[in-house]
């Protein structure tokens, strides 16, 4: 039995270019990279140097606070180069490809295997690092289990992927994953579905089932989590992304770590938007050839959707947890008297003050900041984004002066950056909604804990 | 437009980094940004980014203001022709107006702007619209009468104390349009109110009794307009507040665009409702018996709850909170017509009492939703001990 749930406020934004229901096996890509700025609050100790063979599954480097968080390779291979930035900075391991030899794990049967067997094997492949530890969003500690684990298939972001689709072949692992996890915290796991999609999700075993009604940013787990089982202070929530948790099902059958990554690259300017089955730490120019765009000038690739993504330069990489790429054109050019209202309305907006919303359609968007930063002036249009009982002008400001205490007792728990990503966009004032709370979120970690 | 776009860039040159004239950037950058939306992108946080910034929500409550000032204009000319019995012309009565009103305009501007400016050359920041809109409200909300180094002097007041002392906008407390018309209203108490100063040249033409329908209620005197004309806004009043039909224009706007709280202006309309009906079921006088719907007509009750009220920044910011702040400016602006013959007009001094009170009534709502949450935790730690 599935338990409907409804949230009211947000918006689609329906960009142009979506990738369409296709799946193609990406170009074999010669080099793959590892980024510790992928893992939120993860300070990388290397464990191997420049010129070393690792196989699959091979720790590269573990967090310096905590040697049980330890990110391997997808690849076999060579350590090609660490690239370092200001003050030594790990901002890329890069390896290259070679040979294929993978460490491999023997699984005990499942019927029987215990909790620790099962926390050992998710700390020693590497695997934990997809699950991720609420509050903060960081990759989860193993010496404390959550109270819930949530996995969200609605994925409400503009481009995100569909899981739905991604996971189409995949049922048994992902039912092998969700099988893992719901013995390790001895109760189903929350599995959150599209309110009107009849989908394989809903035969599952072990899941406590919930069908989502409603725009971005339900989709995002925080939202659901405040509704479905909300976070107190002291407690601990897993989140995993559900290609992730299949790849964890995957290991508890082949006993190989598994980077498998299928991507949705959307973009207005691609030829033919569609999916790649790939690995994690993939080059972009696998994915994008100058078959798909002509020229890379003007563009910005984004590991991750528009909102919330990371940007990259093509000659970078994949990032570890995203499932979607895209690419959106730059947008460095003037707009005469770009501020009338009810002028421009070709520019998405979700303020009446265009007519934007009732044109419908799919809209084009770029990277123009469409004005400038200005002191918080509105009020009432950041709730309209923010579903959820938590007051998010009160604790961006909170955040910006931080003050803990305030930040604590305003919800700072219950939040990720991502979770502000509309509130980003819509902004009257421009304000950097989701830097700001990452700080806030930074500063709890270090103070707090 | 690459033409104009070239000549501004050349014009950029002595005010970027490095330049003669790098200081003034910020003045220079206010004036290319109203000519262009720059070509920023995004660095941080979401790469796309919404159409709307401050400059068009600021346009956006401009253009809500035009009808009311238009009407303003005309209704100036009325007064004077019909009072002084000469013959006239739609188009004379609004010549007549924008004669007596755009003087006010250009000096509110001028002093206010000039203000701004050397304030964000001072901070090195860039200049915020929000005096755009100020400085339009200013005059609109004074007497047609006002000498011009009067209404300069409540301006300079209103930008240096109501707004950059607490560090400009985004932060004042008081909403600086009505901050400067209190000024005035304190500080030339003679000349601010009686019955000479409403309708344009009344304290130089003998002919003229230009006293308002709340001067004369105070007064105890008996009300000559029907509750037609004060719809339509044929009364003696401050320049622009006297229609409620141009109003309401410039309040729908503003509901369908989402810039103004549609939230504070039903509240506030509900709190003057209810004490104006209480007030009728009393009855002690003529202030109390007062009819409640024309209580909602007269004065600049409709100006001040739809234009003033509603400021973002001065108001309460919380949905709850907006309810409870609308609703309370309505009743204290029919407490103190009525109680207060003194200061007839009772919707300046309540927006401005409930301004301060705002950030109190939002800490108690914030409050509401803080104290669940901690309860919330302490419930579990219980079951889990």
């Amino acid at each position: 039995m599935s338990k409907d749930i409804s949230i009211k406020a947000g918006a689609n934004l329906n960009l142009k270019g979506l990738a369409s229901t296709e799946l193609e096996v990406a170009k074999m890509s010669l080099d793959y990279a590892l980024n510790p700025d992928d893992f939120f609050g993860l300070i990388p100790r290397m464990l191997v140097k420049e010129g070393d063979k690792v196989s699959l599954g091979q720790p590269i480097f573990h967090d310096k606070n905590n040697e049980s968080i330890k990110i391997v390779s997808p690849v076999n291979g060579k350590i090609l180069e660490i690239v370092r930035g200001a003050k030594r900075k790990i901002l890329n391991v890069i390896i290259r490809k070679e040979g294929d030899t993978s460490i491999n794990y023997k699984i005990p049967n499942l019927s029987s295997i215990s909790k620790d067997k099962i926390m050992e094997l998710l700390v020693e492949s590497g695997s934990l690092a997809y699950i991720r530890q609420r509050p903060y969003n960081i990759i989860a500690k193993p010496d404390r289990l959550p109270k819930s684990i949530f996995v969200s298939i609605h994925s409400t972001a503009p481009y995100a992927a569909d899981y739905g689709f991604i996971l189409k072949n995949r049922m048994d692992e992902f039912q092998n994953g969700v099988n893992v996890m719901s013995k390790l915290i001895g109760k189903p796991i929350n599995l959150s579905i599209s309110y009107n999609c009849e989908s394989d999700f809903s035969i599952l075993n072990n899941v406590e089932l919930y069908k989502i009604k409603g725009v971005h940013p339900s989709g995002n787990e925080s939202f659901q989590i405040n509704r479905i089982d909300p976070l107190n202070s002291g407690e601990i929530i897993w989140v995993i992304k559900p290609e992730d948790l299949a790849n964890i099902g995957s290991f508890f059958i082949t006993g190989i770590f598994n980077p498998r990554r299928t991507l949705a690259v959307s973009g207005e300017c691609l030829r033919s938007p569609k999916y790649y089955d790939t690995i994690i730490g993939s080059s972009i120019s696998s994915l994008v050839d100058s078959k798909e765009l002509s020229s890379i000038e003007d563009y910005r690739f984004i590991n991750g959707d528009p909102l919330s993504g990371s940007k990259v330069e093509y000659s970078d990489f994949l990032g570890y947890y995203n499932n979607t790429l895209s690419v959106i054109k730059e947008g460095n050019q003037y707009r005469m008297l770009g501020w009338l209202p009810f002028i421009y309305n070709s520019v998405p907006s979700l303020s009446k003050t265009s007519l934007s919303w009732l044109l419908g359609g799919q809209k084009k968007v770029n990277t123009n900041l469409n004005g400038e930063e200005r002191a918080i002036v509105v009020t009432g249009e950041m709730e309209k984004y923010f579903p959820m009982d938590i007051f998010p002008m009160q604790l961006i400001k909170a955040c910006m002066t931080g003050d803990i205490e305030k930040m604590e007792s305003l919800g700072i728990y219950e939040v990720v950056p991502e979770d502000f990503g509309l509130v980003d966009f819509s902004c009257t004032s421009k304000i950097e909604a989701q830097e700001i709370v990452k700080n806030g979120i930074e500063l709890m970690l270090k103070e707090v804990g | 437009m690459d033409f104009i776009r070239k000549q501004v860039d050349t014009l950029k040159k002595p005010f970027t980094k490095g330049g003669k004239l790098e200081r003034l950037y910020p003045a220079f950058n206010a004036f290319e940004t109203m000519l262009f939306v720059p070509n920023h992108t995004t660095s941080k946080g979401s790469h796309i980014r919404d159409g709307v910034d401050l400059k068009r929500t600021m346009i956006t409550v401009i253009i809500a203001l035009v009808p009311a000032l238009f009407y303003g204009m005309y209704n100036t000319g009325y007064q004077y022709y019909i009072q002084t019995d000469i013959q006239f012309t739609f188009i004379d009565a609004v010549l007549h107006g924008a004669y007596k009103i755009f003087p006010m305009i250009a000096v509110s501007y001028a002093v206010g702007l000039a203000i701004e400016f050397a304030f964000a050359v001072y901070r090195n920041h860039p200049v915020n619209e929000g005096y755009l809109v100020t400085g339009l409200l200013i005059p609109m909300i004074m007497p047609i009468d006002m000498p011009l180094w009067m209404l300069a002097i409540s301006v300079i007041f209103a930008v240096l104390i109501a707004k950059e002392a607490f560090g400009g906008t985004g932060m004042n407390i008081l909403n600086p349009a009505l901050t400067a018309r209190a000024f005035a209203f304190f500080a030339y108490p003679t000349f601010m109110s009686g019955d000479k100063v409403w309708v344009s040249e009344a304290s130089n033409v003998d002919g003229i009794s230009g006293e308002t329908i709340l001067g004369t209620l105070a007064a105890n005197g008996e009300v000559a307009y029907s509750s037609a004309s004060m719809f339509m806004g044929s009364i003696p009043g401050s320049v622009a507040e006297t229609s409620v039909f141009f109003v309401l224009i410039g309040a729908l706007l503003l509901i369908i665009t989402g810039v103004g709280s549609w939230r504070i202006m039903l509240s506030g309309v509900i709190g003057a409702s209810v004490v104006g009906i209480l007030f009728n079921l009393w009855g002690a006088n003529s202030l109390m018996s007062f009819e409640w719907y024309n209580h909602l007509l007269v004065g600049g009750f409709a100006f001040g709850i739809v234009f003033m009220a509603t400021d973002p920044v001065s108001a309460a910011q919380t949905t709850k909170g907006k309810w409870i702040y609308g609703f309370l400016v309505g009743v204290f602006c029919i407490l103190i017509r009525v109680f207060n013959p003194a200061y007839p007009e009772g919707v300046m001094l309540a927006i401005l009492l409930m301004n301060v009170f705002a950030p109190l009534i939002d800490h108690y709502v914030i409050e509401t939703n803080v104290s669940m949450r901690r309860k919330r935790w302490r419930d579990v730690k219980l079951e889990t001990t």
